[in-house]
């Protein structure tokens, strides 16, 4: 069962030639067997998943039939879930309870869709590897020396084992997507504000967005569905209508018109990552796509401003966690300011520790202008930059990732090496743009990911375009080895 | 941009993250290394652009100023590491 696609177990779950609670259990086995290995989950349910699972079947029995019902998922341990550990691969938040659950979980599972566990991730969402994990670092299933991208780290390479069909994933400046293309994954990213973060522990509030990792489009397509949607408890969430994202998946993209930045093809790119995605490019015009160049004139500020933006909204974000209210408090504590200090300095670990020290800096007195303000201004002409090029084609096309999955410890000296994997991701969180990564070959065996960038709310056609790409193409169906 | 560890102490302090000793080089180094990352945003003119904020521009959406909560406070409070009448513990502040 766990080769068949999610679409697939739809359809088989909803002719009843399989049950929630089979579905459930042949994934709760696969997880007991296979994840010691891997570490791609922080906490199982193995009792609320068989318990969701029987009442998915009896609403089944009671007549209903929606997309999701009696679906296995795996969310990412940044989503609030009531009743059960929300630990943000954090010391910080070990053992915290939340009171409520993110809205993303109550629709999945309004849905009817069975919570597995929580998914692995890099401490409060910071890094490109799962190699910041309180928890323990996650194996590329791939090639287990390798790390599986981050911060979605757990959920990519769950997935990508099959021990879900789909995990839900966050995207600040690559998490989804990067994670999806080193582990062989289709990943997607929506527009800011088309998924609401109520629940869904903040790290950047202007980058945050929610979205599936799953084997293809149409998978995500289903899943991305039914999280999408104004909330009301989402200051930040659009009110903007949600098309059925599955409606036209069949449809031909001729006409399509993909802009290919040539400042994407440089120095950094490795050459069988380049090689991989001119070739998809050269199947997207087989299927009538039309190629054009577009310039990014900014593309080499991207990074640089991110890395101002996200750890200046992080540091903000993260100064809640005091030791007061919630989280991890050190022990006998003399005053309130080494309550503070010590609860920190002990909760979180080193990655989270330089980004907020270093939004700290960026925001202080005497360097807001120079760098924050300054980093606003350019994500301006980045935005401008995609303005333009969208006057022009309709997606903008590229490789996710620089290179495939990279072996464990490769980047962990410099920071700076590990910051330069979101080259080609960041941008898409910086003008709230969706964007979707698909697989679209292979690299010594790793896999290599194509990204494609839409327009704001255009998660229809970037689903649609990775659909097509899939029907003619069988990258995504790709399984690594040993997962038997 | 060189930091020393004396900005490093005082950054720390802002954010209210204790560090030992031994942690300040390696700090002072990796930020240093990320601000010369940053620096990077120099090499472009931004006089007169508009910073960006938000994507899309947003404006904060106002609601109505009507009671829409039930009062939770004991579960909202349940994770809390010390609370005594619906009061959150922290180390005597006045003395």
């Amino acid at each position: 069962m766990y080769e068949k696609t999610l679409a697939e177990q739809s359809r088989l779950l909803a002719s009843g030639d399989c049950s929630s609670s089979e579905l459930t259990a042949h994934y709760l086995d696969r997880i007991a067997r296979l994840d010691s290995d891997l570490n791609s989950l922080v906490s199982v349910s193995t009792e609320g998943a068989a318990a969701a699972a029987k009442l998915a079947d009896a609403r089944r029995s009671g007549g209903e039939n929606s997309p999701l019902l009696g679906v296995p998922i795996v969310h990412k341990d940044i989503f609030c879930v009531d009743g059960g550990k929300t630990t943000c691969g954090s010391r910080m938040l070990e053992e915290f309870h939340a009171p409520y659950s993110a809205t993303v979980v109550s629709k999945l599972s309004d849905a009817g869709m069975v919570t597995l566990g929580k998914a692995n991730m890099d401490e409060f969402a910071m890094g490109s590897s799962n190699e910041n994990s309180y928890f323990g670092g996650v194996k590329n299933p791939w090639q287990r020396d390798c790390v599986p991208g981050g911060s979605s780290g757990g959920s990519a390479a769950l997935v990508a084992a099959r021990l879900a069909p789909v995990a839900t994933g966050t995207d600040t400046g690559g998490s989804i997507r990067q994670p999806a293309a080193f582990c062989g994954l289709t990943g997607i990213k929506p527009t800011y504000g088309r998924v609401s973060r109520y629940g869904m522990i903040a790290f950047a509030s202007s980058l945050d967005q929610a979205g599936p990792l799953a084997a293809t489009a149409e998978d995500c397509a289903m899943v991305l569905q039914a999280m999408s949607g104004f909330d009301e408890r989402d200051s930040t969430s659009s009110a903007n209508e949600v098309p059925d994202f599955t409606a036209n998946l069949n449809d031909s993209i001729a006409g399509l018109k993909i802009g290919v930045p040539e400042e994407y093809f440089s120095d950094g790119l490795d050459a069988g990552v380049a090689t991989a995605v001119r070739a998809a490019l050269s199947e997207y015009e087989k299927l009538g796509a039309k190629l054009m160049t577009v310039k990014l004139p900014n593309q080499n500020l991207c990074i640089p401003a991110y890395y101002v933006v996200a750890p200046a909204e992080a540091s903000s974000n993260l100064s809640r966690f005091d030791g007061v209210r919630f989280g991890y408090r050190c022990e006998s504590p003399v005053d309130l300011e080494d309550l503070y200090t010590r609860s920190r300095g002990e909760g979180f670990g080193a990655e989270v520790k330089r980004r907020i020290m270093i939004g700290t800096y960026a925001l202080s007195a005497g360097y807001y202008d120079a760098y924050y303000l300054k980093a606003q201004q350019v994500r301006r002409l980045i935005s401008d930059d995609f303005d333009k090029a969208f006057s022009e084609v309709d997606v903008v096309a590229g490789p996710t990732t620089p290179t495939p999955a990279f072996q464990t410890g490769a980047k962990t000296d410099d920071p700076v090496a590990m910051y330069l994997n979101d080259l080609y991701t960041v941008s898409a969180n910086l003008c709230g743009l969706p964007a979707i990564s698909m697989p679209c070959g292979e690299v010594n065996g790793l896999p290599v990911g194509l990204q494609l960038t839409g327009q704001h709310f255009d998660e229809a056609r970037l689903l649609h375009a990775a659909h097509s790409y899939q029907l003619a193409t069988d990258w995504h169906q790709r399984m690594p080895s040993g997962i038997e | 941009m060189a930091l020393t560890t004396d900005d490093i102490k005082q950054i720390a302090h802002l954010a209210r993250i204790g560090l030992d000793d031994s942690a300040l080089e390696p700090l002072r180094d990796d930020l240093s290394t990320v601000l010369s990352l940053v620096e990077q945003l120099n090499a472009v003119d931004t006089t007169g652009v508009d910073p960006m904020a938000h994507p899309g521009n947003a404006v904060l959406r106002l609601r109505e100023d009507k009671v829409s909560e039930e009062n939770r406070r004991e579960s909202l409070q349940a994770p809390a590491p010390q609370v005594a009448q619906g009061y959150f513990l922290v180390p005597r502040v006045i003395e």
